[in-house]
């Protein structure tokens, strides 16, 4: 990055000045209505334009209750864009994002959308780097989260024992006492599924959660991820056709910001639109 | 892994040896002072007596940045003003008590007032005959202005240096709205001429001492109330929003309101120090609002080291006294060499003093091991090494 991207980024009025933001007031986080709906996760006609360039146009897709989805697409096609769109991150310049029936994702802040039942594994892991990782699954497990009730609170034997099996469930019993900062780049991706899957969501979100990871590893993390779905829905962004063969039941392909195809791994790989901008390069 | 309490945070290593150091250092000064005369070698003035306490309330105030700094991220070039404002209330208290002794023997209306030809006390000095009232505001006062200030910026997300910024203004601010003299806090002379404070006379040296381990105590509160907060969940939570606040946003932290939570209480406690110190240096003025004290507090915790509260006490004792020391000979070079201490530190010892001798201790650790955990320092290499 150019020292000139560095200032803007540390400049950026709409984080610095969040006031500055029109629009963008939060509603009071209300009880998920998945209701009769088979979706639990509604984008409708998302556009995001940076600058002018649309990073997502368009974009309609629907997440069903209890999916695993794959979402594959280019470099740039916005795949991560359509995540920070669901995670609050980002706020479309238009269109309608909804979570069940009733949440209107567009008006929450991340804050509330977390506590809605929606969790995240960032592309880049973002872990808390000076926690060790028990703390770091501390931090993440749901409960109540004020000020004051972290300051009485003290970890029960049941949340210990939770925290710990999570922390087996992604392979870090081993070095839970381990500064998550000191982590190799496959365990920050763990511990970073081990963050959501403390949280309890309803709706995981999950970017590129098996690179730097070894064979081995990413066999398990497939493992982990097929077990999820059912019970949780799960969005996984990958470029690892191989890992995406291993476990997807339904593809969507992204492509400049909005749907180029959908279905099965194979109905997809012989789409000739798809093999022409992606499979095909 | 243990969750501290109150009463646990107490009773653990660090703050026992802290107030073990702080209480008894208090007490030897005290002895050496009241038992000895004043012609013997061992004798300790009042004047070094009221030295020491006044490094005391710096060393408070520091804890107070380290919690929001050290802790939370939060680079708060203000902390002067909360400081500042406890003393103002305790200053005001101690301006009632002297009633009629005045250069103008107004029983009601301290001499500012009466100079300024006003013919009764405005309302908001009302109360401050009452030491519990004035203990009351020197709680409420700072705390309400964090709260209101920081409930605005950190809603706003206003953070880093525009933060810095804002915070440094409103010191600014608050300076010059006190020297105006229609504010009615005496203007550029501000609160002085104290006589005495719930009976006892400042001037005489038990109270001097009296005020010496009131503020050794409520340090050594003070920092166990901090090893309680950092020690906690809500400690993590706000060391995780130093680290990565967004992050801490998307696992559902609503992260605004715990800065604000600790800015709050971190101004509570500058307050507090402020109000130990006036009496003890029996003035205050708008000076005490000066942008440059604040700067000043970020060297200390800088120099001793941020995010471990000792830390921060350490640095305020011993660059005060190397001012104090520094400004008898050369007064002029203290702000060029405070400036170059900061550089220094910042360069050379991102830790503080004390990262760096936790950091030679560990070294020293590595070369020569304890005995009993020689098997245990075997590298998994060599463990592994047919
Ligand atoms: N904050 C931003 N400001 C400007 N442009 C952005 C921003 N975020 C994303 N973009 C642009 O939007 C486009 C889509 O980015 P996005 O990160 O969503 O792609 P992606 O599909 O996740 O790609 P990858 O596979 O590389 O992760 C890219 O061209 C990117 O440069
Ligand atoms: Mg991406």
């Amino acid at each position: 990055m150019s020292a000139l991207d560095n200032l803007r980024d540390t400049f950026r009025r709409d984080q610095v000045f969040d006031f500055m933001r029109q629009g963008t007031r939060a509603v009071a986080p209300g009880q998920l209505d998945s209701g009769s709906g088979k979706n639990i996760l509604y984008l409708e006609d998302i556009t995001v334009s940076f600058d002018g360039f649309k990073a997502l146009n368009d974009l309609t897709l629907y997440i069903q209750t209890g999916e695993l989805r794959c979402i594959i697409g280019p470099n740039g096609a916005g795949k991560s864009t359509m995540m920070d769109v669901i995670t609050g991150k980002t706020r479309p310049d238009s269109g309608t994002c909804f979570f069940g029936q009733t949440l209107d994702l567009t008006a929450m802040s991340e804050t509330d959308i977390a506590m809605a039942g929606i969790g995240r594994k960032f592309q880049k892991p973002t872990v808390f780097p000076e926690h060790t990782a028990f703390e770091n699954l501390e931090l993440a497990m749901n409960g109540p989260r004020g000020p004051w009730h972290s300051l009485f609170t003290r970890l029960s034997g049941e949340q210990t024992n939770w925290i710990e099996d999570t922390l087996a469930t992604v392979g870090l019993l081993e070095d839970r006492h381990k500064v998550a900062g000191l982590l190799s780049h496959g365990q920050k991706q763990w511990l970073e599924i081990g963050m959501v899957l403390m949280q309890k969501p309803q709706l995981l979100l999950v970017d590129e959660p098996i690179a730097g990871m070894t064979r081995q590893e990413v066999e398990r993390t497939g493992e982990l991820l097929k077990s999820l779905a059912g019970k949780h829905s799960v969005v996984v962004v990958e470029h690892d056709m191989e890992f995406i063969r291993s476990i997807a039941s339904t593809v969507t392909v992204l492509h400049q910001g909005s749907v180029l195809a959908e279905g099965t791994m194979e109905q997809v790989q012989n789409d000739p639109k798809v093999i022409e901008v992606y499979l095909g390069e | 892994m243990r969750d501290s309490t109150f009463k646990s945070a107490f009773s653990d290593r660090t703050a026992k040896t802290f107030m073990g150091v702080l209480l008894g250092a208090t007490l030897v000064v005290t002895l050496l002072n009241q038992f000895f005369p004043p012609d013997s070698p061992l004798h300790v003035s009042a004047y070094t007596v009221t030295l020491l306490g006044k490094y005391l309330c710096y060393a408070l105030l520091a804890l107070s940045l380290d919690l929001v700094w050290g802790y939370c991220g939060i680079l708060s070039l203000g902390h002067g003003a909360f400081f500042a404002l406890g003393g103002y209330a305790m200053g005001m208290y101690l301006m009632r008590q002297i009633g009629d002794r005045g250069v103008y023997g107004n029983p009601e209306l301290p001499d500012f007032m009466v100079f300024l030809n006003w013919d009764e006390l405005p309302w908001y000095w009302q109360g401050f005959d009452q030491f519990w009232f004035a203990a009351l505001m020197i709680l409420l006062v700072p705390g309400l202005l964090a709260f209101v200030f920081g409930w605005l910026a950190f809603r706003s997300r206003v953070t880093g240096v525009y933060l810095s910024i804002i915070t440094q203004a409103l010191t600014y601010a608050l300076m010059l709205a006190f020297f105006r003299n229609e504010l009615g806090f005496g203007g550029n002379n501000g609160l002085t001429d104290f006589k005495e404070l719930l009976g006892f006379s400042l001037q005489s040296d038990s109270t001097r001492v009296g005020l010496l381990i009131a503020t050794a105590l409520s340090l050594a509160i003070a920092f166990v109330l901090c090893r309680w907060i950092t020690g906690s969940k809500l400690g993590r939570v706000v060391m995780a929003v130093r680290d990565a606040e967004s992050r801490a946003r998307f696992v559902g932290y609503r992260t605004e309101h715990y800065k604000l939570w600790i800015f709050t209480v971190s101004a509570i406690l500058a307050g507090i120090a402020g109000a130990l110190y006036v009496p003890q240096v029996g003035i205050i003025n708008p000076g005490e609002f000066s942008p440059l004290n604040s700067i000043e507090l970020v060297v200390w915790v800088a120099v001793g080291g941020r995010a471990t509260l000792y830390g921060a006490v350490i640095g305020a004792i011993l660059v005060n006294y190397g001012k104090t020391i520094f400004t008898g000979v050369m007064p002029e070079a203290w702000l060029f060499a405070l400036g170059g201490l900061f550089v220094a530190v910042t360069v050379f010892l991102p830790q503080g003093l004390v990262g760096l001798v936790s950091q030679r201790w560990a070294a020293l650790r590595k070369q020569f091991p304890p005995k009993k955990t020689n098997n245990d320092t075997l590298t998994p290499a060599e463990g592994e090494a047919p």
